[in-house]
């Protein structure tokens, strides 16, 4: 038969599910091509610019603005005075707490927005901002979350004094936001304490910043003739911030248009809205022109949402063979001058309670302060879903950590604790119900593929080495089994602002059989064009290379909650899917129509309906396509559209096992990658090459976060790391080679079976980069040091250890 | 990161732009590969209202090696790696090029900017230290030599009047023994500490060693006791550790984000030990 050849060639023609098939973005990108919010010029465009404060607590005592609007081509300049008449002084955040738009009477963190100047150019801007005399009266600085809760700390949000009731719960403190728990408490401690083993240990994750190559920014445009606003802008949610801003403007919503063109980047930097985007739509508004406003690196890193700043207090225990007995953690978490986390709102401390991990722990209990600071706010997910890469910091630590305690090799200690393939769906002792899992056999194969026996034993005779003095360098052996909790999420206890988080996907086939898909996410590099594509020439037949994706206007694309936590697949992905199914549905009635049989009588292969029993009578969906305009066929309308609005059933649990291998001079603090090997488990693989390079580059931001990347403030408030020279963004050079793998457990409630991946490499890299590094000196005593891992902390902590003689 | 308003110039001879200096004072800046003047100015952390782009001088590029070897001022660092006279005759000028920043910033960043500019960060001053090199200065009453080990008086202070422009930077062929140890964060960073060595041997033992440190005080350090120690030895253990002990008693490093002064002491030795080893090698 030469059938089968046929259908492997059409199957191939495709470029479906599991084909390493190239990005198409990239002919664009590669070439400068790219469309991104700065490339955006329109006719008369103003531009606008921020007076920032230098101070981190101060009060605003006045504002001249004079000599700014003396200077040629400064069309405005807008302070808090001018937006309160609008009631735009201050807006909401995500998190249920409101935040100033521009210094409302005081200044709560660095870098905080102070006046707006709108001028003819961006360099008249510049200038004008230097003209602005603001007179600042400073008050005490509070940077420590600790300190910040003492009795006598000082007031940071004096417009709370007084409110004892927050958005999640009970205030007990003028600087504290909420508590929020889980878990069971008494039936945990009294676990814990009953445990024939106890470990302990407070787990820093250091505050960082996602700092995508594109600043955040955006272009404000209102047509005072037809009273339509549109806004381009560099958001990872359009059509949450059309809702929101005509919730805020009073602009009907259907008179709002927002589209995000290219995203150079976002790892949940551009989830939140920022100062910029109310004060450049305000400025249109009150000057009718086009306003574009986009931040510099250096505001970028000092005024947007930064990431973590996570201080977890975690109590493990175990029998004496091992057997974890119960998980208590609590954490103290630092959010800055006003809450303005980007999580689900019902989940203040966003998926924290994944913190049981990959681990069958009979009973935990969690629970996060969160707590004003005179820093940045944010506290979004970077590169993770909503702080999943703290939960897994924190079990992966406190694994080790026990393992030292037990005297037990840490990898078998986690086999021993690992949830058993045949446990799923397993509902975890913090209440989620894992879908599905095999973490036995991919953690089986990772230690395999390193040797991981001949490691140790490598690493057994450095130390006698090192101890002889025959070297100067450890060998460290981090090892990581994450489970990450991605793609929400179902509608019934995930929302933002209100907004279930759906997703969508709307199809229309052309009548020559090609198509356009239409989405409610927005990608920001993750290569949405290319992979959802494969989804629907899997599901429809038509083959990839004819169908366009577009995403990211509001007028144009249903709606959705946009790309974050790595939502797309598991959300959007499915309504792709379904949508598809859809089509095929309506397709395949058109066909039994062509083809004069009952639909029973059709059967689906790979492009086409084809007769069961009459393989050679079929019609292709670019047959079936061209029917469905051009003949009237009783009872089916015209065309060929679908679309889908997907509720996730339950979120994806993808998982992943890591090993890195480190050297480390303890002389000067400086480390080597020899080897990084990367086990990832995401359900079914759309894309295995957009796969590789989601680990690639996930693994490089760990690598960063774990070896050096940090916001650092001094006790003045003063932001230390504000540019690249000081805040650690790898190069090739810095970046070791990374070794992937995979083992596949698909997703039993998914359409198609994907779980997210593009955040996994960061959720399990921090972890294995950092467990590198306690592990070169566990033989020597250590227990814990915190992140970053830079030269010097290094070197610190070789020296408390006695290692330099 | 926009620079204020500034006149941009380009004369196309040394007395040109010295004429512009004269005109502007210190009103005037001028600027070569502009790695370090330009960020300065976007930070507005510098604000000169005229800037002299030297860009246009053909005198002031040109590589001579002889037993003198002369590089002009706009020579930059990726023409200094490209040369092969220079690889042949200063080699450690080589290696310390190759450690500078990245490709990008070597295509444009020049010698003498690096060496004008008195960035104690910079890589260049400590080895024109320790090459005991001379630095060419043009200024309205004719050119002018002074020792690099002269040179660098405080922060961005240096022996450079305000109407002088560095035109060249000249040295006498070094010995074989070189090295450049440099410990930095990562790529594009300034040292957490390095090194420059020189040794020149005869019979087993070091008849003249050189020793200069980068980024380890607010002015790069010539430490003539750190050279001293080695002179004499065959470079084993003692003598090292003598050499580090009198370099570490001429830095004055302070605390920044890549550590604290005690980290960087440390750190100082042993990046001093391994240049030593490394020069002594090539002895």
């Amino acid at each position: 038969m030469k059938d089968l050849p046929d259908s492997e060639e059409r199957r191939a023609n495709l470029k479906g599910l599991g084909c390493a098939r190239k990005r198409v973005e990239d002919a664009r990108f590669t070439q400068g091509k790219g469309n991104y919010v700065d490339d955006i010029k329109l006719p008369g465009m103003l531009f606008g610019d921020f007076v920032r404060s230098p101070y981190a607590h101060a009060r605003v005592k006045s504002i001249d603005a004079a000599a700014a609007l003396a200077l040629p081509g400064v069309v405005a300049v807008l302070t808090a005075k001018d937006l309160e008449p609008l009631g735009l002084h201050w807006m909401p955040t995500l998190a249920g707490d409101k935040q100033m738009v521009l210094a409302d009477g005081k200044v709560l963190f660095q870098g905080q927005e102070v006046a707006f100047v709108v001028a003819t150019d961006r360099y008249i801007a510049a200038d004008a901002v230097e003209l602005v005399e603001v007179d600042y009266e400073d008050l005490p600085v509070v940077v420590d979350p600790f300190k910040a809760q003492e009795p006598d700390a000082p007031v940071l949000r004096e417009d709370l004094e007084g409110v004892t009731e927050g958005a999640h719960g009970p205030r007990r403190h003028h600087n504290h936001i909420f508590t929020w728990e889980q878990g069971d408490a008494a039936g945990t401690t009294a676990a814990i304490d009953a445990s024939e083993v106890i470990a302990e240990e407070t787990i820093y994750y250091h505050r960082t910043h996602p700092c995508p190559l594109e600043t955040c920014g955006c272009v404000a445009s209102m047509d005072k003739i037809n009273g339509k606003l549109t806004v381009y802008g560099t958001f990872q949610a359009p059509h949450v911030v059309r809702t929101v801003a005509s919730l805020l403007s009073g602009i009907d919503e259907h008179n709002i248009r927002v589209v995000s063109p290219d995203i150079g980047g976002g790892f949940g930097n551009k989830v939140g809205v920022y100062p910029g985007y109310v004060c450049s739509i305000v400025a249109t508004i009150v000057t009718g022109k086009p306003v574009k406003w986009v931040e510099d690196r250096m505001e970028n890193m000092m005024a947007t949402a930064f990431a973590r700043d996570y201080w977890m207090k975690g109590r493990i225990g175990a029998t004496k063979d091992g057997r974890i007995t119960g998980l208590h953690a609590h954490v103290t978490a630092d959010h800055g001058a006003f809450d303005a986390c980007a999580d689900p709102t019902k989940f203040p401390a966003g998926f924290f309670h994944i913190c049981t991990g990959s681990y069958d722990i009979p009973v935990a209990y969690c629970a996060v302060d969160g707590i004003y600071t005179n820093k940045a706010p944010g506290g979004v997910a970077y590169r993770c879903s909503f702080r999943v890469t703290e939960a897994a910091y924190f079990i992966e630590r406190m694994i080790e950590i026990l393992a030292i305690k037990l005297g037990m090799d840490a990898a078998e200690l986690r086999r021993i604790n690992f949830i058993r393939a045949d446990q799923f769906p397993y509902t975890s002792a913090l209440g989620w119900e894992y879908d599905s899992g095999d973490y036995h056999t991919a953690w089986d194969k990772a230690l395999k593929a390193v040797d991981y026996a001949g490691l140790r034993r490598e690493q057994a005779a450095r130390v006698e080495a090192f101890k002889r003095g025959e070297t100067r360098r450890l060998l460290g052996i981090g090892l990581t089994h994450f489970t990450e909790i991605v793609g929400a999420g179902p509608v019934k206890n995930c929302d933002i602002l209100g907004m279930g988080m759906f997703d969508s996907c709307e199809i229309r086939i052309h009548p020559t059989g090609s198509a356009i898909a239409r989405l409610g996410t927005i990608s920001q590099g993750q290569g949405h064009a290319t992979t959802f594509a494969q989804i629907l020439a899997s599901e429809t037949g038509i083959p990839a290379d004819k169908i366009t994706i577009e995403e990211g206007d509001t007028d144009t694309a249903p709606y959705g909650l946009g790309t974050y936590g790595s939502r797309s697949t598991p959300v959007a992905g499915a309504a792709t899917a379904m949508a598809g199914r859809k089509i095929r549905a309506k397709a395949q009635m058109i066909a039994a129509y062509l083809l004069e049989v009952h639909d029973n009588d059709l059967e689906w292969d790979i492009d086409r309906f084809v007769v069961k029993g009459a393989p050679e009578r079929f019609k292709t969906m670019a047959e079936i396509a061209y029917a469905a305009y051009n003949q009237a066929i009783p009872g089916v309308e015209p065309g060929l559209e679908a679309v889908s609005y997907y509720d996730p059933p339950n979120m994806t649990y993808p998982f992943g096992a890591y090993v890195c291998v480190m050297e480390i001079d303890v002389d000067t603090g400086e480390h080597e990658i020899r080897q990084f090997y990367a086990l990832d488990d995401c359900g079914t693989r759309i894309n295995p090459m957009i796969i590789e390079g989601q680990v690639h580059g996930g693994l490089t931001e760990a690598l960063a976060i774990a070896m050096g990347q940090e916001i650092a403030y001094d006790d003045m408030g003063n932001v230390r790391t504000g540019t690249l020279m000081d805040f650690f963004l790898p190069t090739a050079w810095e970046t070791p080679n990374y070794q992937t793998d995979w083992t596949e457990t698909p997703s039993p409630h998914h359409p198609i079976g994907a779980k997210g991946v593009g955040e996994s490499p960061n959720v399990g890299g921090v972890p294995a980069f950092s467990n590198a590094v306690h592990d070169a000196f566990r033989a020597f005593g250590l227990t814990q040091t915190h992140m970053p891992h830079d030269h010097w902390r290094i070197w610190r902590t070789a020296r408390d250890l006695g290692l330099h003689g | 990161m926009i620079p204020a308003t500034f006149e941009y110039h380009r004369p196309d001879s040394v007395p040109g732009a010295i004429s512009l200096l004269q005109q502007h004072g210190d009103d005037a800046r001028v600027v070569a590969g502009g790695h370090s003047l330009i960020p300065m100015m976007k930070l507005r952390m510098a604000a000169p209202g005229h800037l002299i782009d030297l860009q246009g001088i053909a005198d002031l590029r040109g590589v001579e090696v002889g037993d003198t070897i002369r590089i002009g001022a706009l020579t930059t660092q990726s023409e200094i790696l490209a040369h092969a006279g220079l690889a042949e005759a200063a080699p450690i000028l080589i290696e310390a090029a190759r450690q500078i920043a990245d490709p990008q910033v070597r295509n444009l960043g020049t010698l003498g900017g690096n060496v004008a500019n008195g960035d104690p960060g910079n890589d260049m001053p400590a080895l024109m230290m320790c090459l005991d090199a001379s630095f060419a200065l043009a200024g309205p009453d004719g050119t002018r030599e002074v020792a690099a080990r002269e040179f660098y008086e405080a922060p961005y202070v240096t022996a450079r009047e305000e109407e002088e422009i560095l035109t060249a930077v000249s040295f006498a062929r070094p010995p074989r023994g070189h090295a450049y140890e440099k410990q930095k964060r990562k790529i594009g960073d300034y040292a957490t500490a390095a090194a420059a060595v020189l040794i020149a041997a005869d019979g087993g033992r070091v008849t003249s060693a050189s020793v200069a440190m980068t980024n380890l005080a607010d002015v790069p350090v010539f430490s003539a006791a750190a050279g001293a120690a080695l002179v004499g030895t065959d470079c084993g253990p003692d003598a090292v550790r003598t050499a580090v002990a009198a370099m570490q008693g001429d830095i004055d490093p302070v605390e920044d984000n890549r550590g604290p002064v005690e980290f960087k002491r440390h750190v100082a030795g042993v990046i001093l030990a391994r240049a030593i080893a490394r020069a002594w090698s090539r002895a």
